[in-house]
């Protein structure tokens, strides 16, 4: 899951990560009354959406003139913001941040997340704050440090030290040093702590004061220790989630849209993926990634349905179920039931292989519904690229 | 000959209790798997289809000499019962349970190192040596006894290529599921050894998904240590990127993860690239020269 700039500074303040004062905003006279009691010579306004590349995209602004907020507030409240991140149709702003300005002497890069090889959490940091962390790494791989922390005794004082030498501190601004391993050590508090995926923040400043402020704040929390956390769940922005998705995980279905034309329902992360592969391979595109599940009921399938069919790009629906523990005549009930409930007006081509397919293919067969039945991957995804029509 | 388990694996079922873990100790028993134990806290003394329950691991090792556990524990409680067992002195850990959050697995990880103990999983299907024991979720009827070894990232992806090679007649010796997490117990390098080593293994079926860089490792050892024929379908090449966990994720791996890329650095090794998951099986027979 992930949260607001503006969100994950709160967090950072919580846990002694220093950030400039601010305030979540969502009207103009909001930001007319924040800006009086601020009171600094430079006022930052900031659109708030889950994606990166707001500035290029105009969602910053920057005013000395503390009356211009209004109008400021005014001209990104509503506005689509369209960046590398958010797609075409980009994401409408329904609330900004609203900060005092800070005077940057340096900017750094600084992250914090899981080492998928290792298993151990590892900071990556890097001198070239501000710019894109794969740019640098593509370019200047020598620029990155990485420090993996040993969960066993979590975050040591030479940790910091590794990283803030690596980095060169002691040539950039001595000054610092000893702030900067208090920060990441409460950066691995937080991250820890809170079950977080990924902690960032980029870019870290160093300001002509001397200090470290985090000018920039992104967390994604880990969603499966959000249950640990009430706090954390009460940050989710539904606004910033695909309302099918939504949907879906009311249903405990595992749904992604994508921009195909065949629609998929499979059980198991694997399988569904591979199936998308295998439209691709037949020469169409999927509509998106579901998987049911293994327990896939006839109240699943439905639902599978009804997410599907909301999807206008969706020309027709592929089923894909390798039973185990499922057996494969209680999804064929499924889909007759379902099929009842919600109307099917696309191509349906149904593909039932391991317990008790043969058995769930006749009650498909025999059930009157309009649909092809299948028993190989290969010879159903043809099925369903001919019935739709090949991708353009 | 198989690897890691067979027919005198003794195995304990920690969640034996529970929906899903009475369910599956029971099919596991069906199929053959000596089930000597279940662990459940507050309900030793109980049977389950007659397997004795005891309220802990070390209990049931003592009792029941189990080498082997299969844990169905629910994710809040699941590090712990993973640390139980290897407490308990069980070398051979495979753990079913979906959702563990990161971090628990980070710490259980940790705590494991060094020490002598094998963890599957979590979030896989487990582990079959075919006509020997089941010890897991998957479906033991669409296996047969044959020269295939497997190892996979997912479930019911595995089940597909396995019901491939049982139909081609080709059969398999093990097939083990190392998961779908991002802190996993073992990798596809802890396995190719066993199965390059397994004298009834003839070729191995490798399957892998997009993200993270274990295909690329994998790659990489077998290119110097596997001279069996390797057989591999990577998952996700229409998956969007993005979708993982934004840019630093794939800074660590040194910008790898794309299924395209884990193809290509595997075909560089000598490995079979299957671009059609519905043609695994017939690859594998044509590279072993059926």
């Amino acid at each position: 899951m992930n949260v607001h700039e503006f969100q994950a500074k709160q967090l950072f303040a919580r846990f002694g990560v220093p950030v400039p004062r601010g305030k979540e905003i969502t009207s103009p006279d909001a930001a007319m009354a924040w800006a009086d009691e601020l009171n600094t010579p430079v006022l930052v306004v900031k659109a708030q959406i889950h994606a990166g590349g707001r500035g290029k995209a105009g969602g910053v602004k920057i005013t000395k003139d503390k009356t211009a907020v209004a109008g400021l507030a005014k001209e990104l409240l509503g506005k689509t913001l369209v960046t590398h991140q958010t797609g075409p149709k980009g994401r409408q702003v329904h609330r900004l941040l609203m900060e005092e300005g800070a005077n940057i002497a340096k900017e750094l890069y600084l992250s914090l997340l899981v080492d998928r090889d290792t298993g151990w959490p590892t900071f990556i940091a890097s001198t070239e704050g501000g710019m894109e962390i794969e740019e640098v790494a593509a370019k200047t791989p020598e620029k990155i440090i990485k420090e993996a922390i040993d969960p066993a005794v979590g975050f040591q004082g030479h940790n910091g030290r590794n990283v803030a030498f690596g980095l060169g501190l002691q040539h950039i601004e001595p000054a610092v040093i000893n702030q900067f391993v208090k920060l990441l050590d409460n950066l691995y508090r937080l991250f820890m702590e809170k079950n977080a995926a990924l902690v960032e923040i980029n870019p870290l400043i160093i300001t002509k004061e001397k200090t470290l402020v985090a000018l920039d704040g992104k967390v994604s929390f880990d969603d499966n220790g959000l249950f640990k956390h009430e706090d954390v769940q009460q940050m989710r922005d539904l606004n910033e989630e695909d309302p099918l998705e939504i949907e879906a995980a009311a249903n405990n279905l595992n749904y992604v849209k994508l921009d195909g034309n065949i629609g998929c329902m499979v059980n198991g992360a694997g399988l569904a993926m591979a199936t998308m592969d295998v439209i691709k391979l037949a020469g169409s595109e999927p509509a998106n990634f579901l998987d049911v599940g293994g327990g896939a009921t006839k109240e699943t399938v439905a639902a599978g349905f009804r997410i599907l069919l909301k999807d206008p790009n969706v020309k027709g629906i592929f089923i894909n179920i390798f039973g185990g523990i499922v057996r494969c005549e209680r999804i064929a009930h499924g889909v007759i039931e379902a099929a009842k409930e919600v109307k099917i007006t696309v191509p349906l081509v149904v593909r039932l292989q391991g317990t008790n397919a043969e058995e769930g293919r006749k009650l498909l067969a025999e059930s009157g519904l309009k649909l092809d039945v299948a028993d190989d991957l290969w010879e159903a995804a043809q099925k369903i690229v001919k019935l739709t029509g090949k991708a353009a | 000959m198989s690897i890691l388990v067979n027919k005198n694996t003794r195995v304990v079922v920690q969640g034996i209790t529970g929906k899903e873990g009475s369910f599956h100790a029971t099919q596991c028993k069906a199929y053959g798997t000596k089930v000597v134990a279940g662990v459940t806290p507050g309900k030793g003394g109980q049977e389950v289809e007659g397997i004795p329950v005891f309220n802990t691991v070390a209990d049931a090792v003592k009792k029941t000499e189990c080498d082997t556990s299969l844990i169905f524990v629910p994710p809040p409680f699941c590090a712990d019962a993973i640390l139980e067992a290897a407490d308990a002195g069980v070398k051979l850990i495979i753990c079913i349970t979906e959702g563990i959050p990161v971090n628990d697995m980070v710490k259980a990880k940790r705590a494991l190192r060094g020490r002598d103990v094998r963890l599957i999983g979590p979030n896989c299907p487990g582990v079959i040596t075919v006509d020997e024991a089941k010890i897991g979720i998957m479906p033991g009827f669409i296996h047969k006894k044959g020269v295939v070894g497997v190892v996979s990232r997912s479930g019911t992806l595995t089940y597909e290529a396995v019901h491939q090679l049982s139909t081609l007649g080709l059969g398999e010796t093990t097939c083990v599921g190392i998961g779908g997490d991002p802190v996993n117990g073992t990798g596809f390098v802890d396995v190719l050894p066993l199965f390059e080593k397994d004298a009834e293994t003839q070729a191995i079926v490798m399957i892998g998904e997009i993200g993270g860089d274990a295909e690329e490792k994998a790659a990489e050892f077998i290119k110097r240590n596997v001279k069996k024929p390797v057989i591999s379908f990577i998952a996700g090449i229409t998956a969007p990127p993005g979708r993982r966990m934004g840019h630093a994720g794939a800074i660590i791996s040194g910008g790898k993860g794309t299924a395209a890329e884990k193809m290509k650095t595997l075909e560089a090794a000598g490995v079979k690239v299957v671009k059609n998951p519905a043609e695994i099986g017939t690859v594998v027979k044509k590279a072993l020269g059926r």
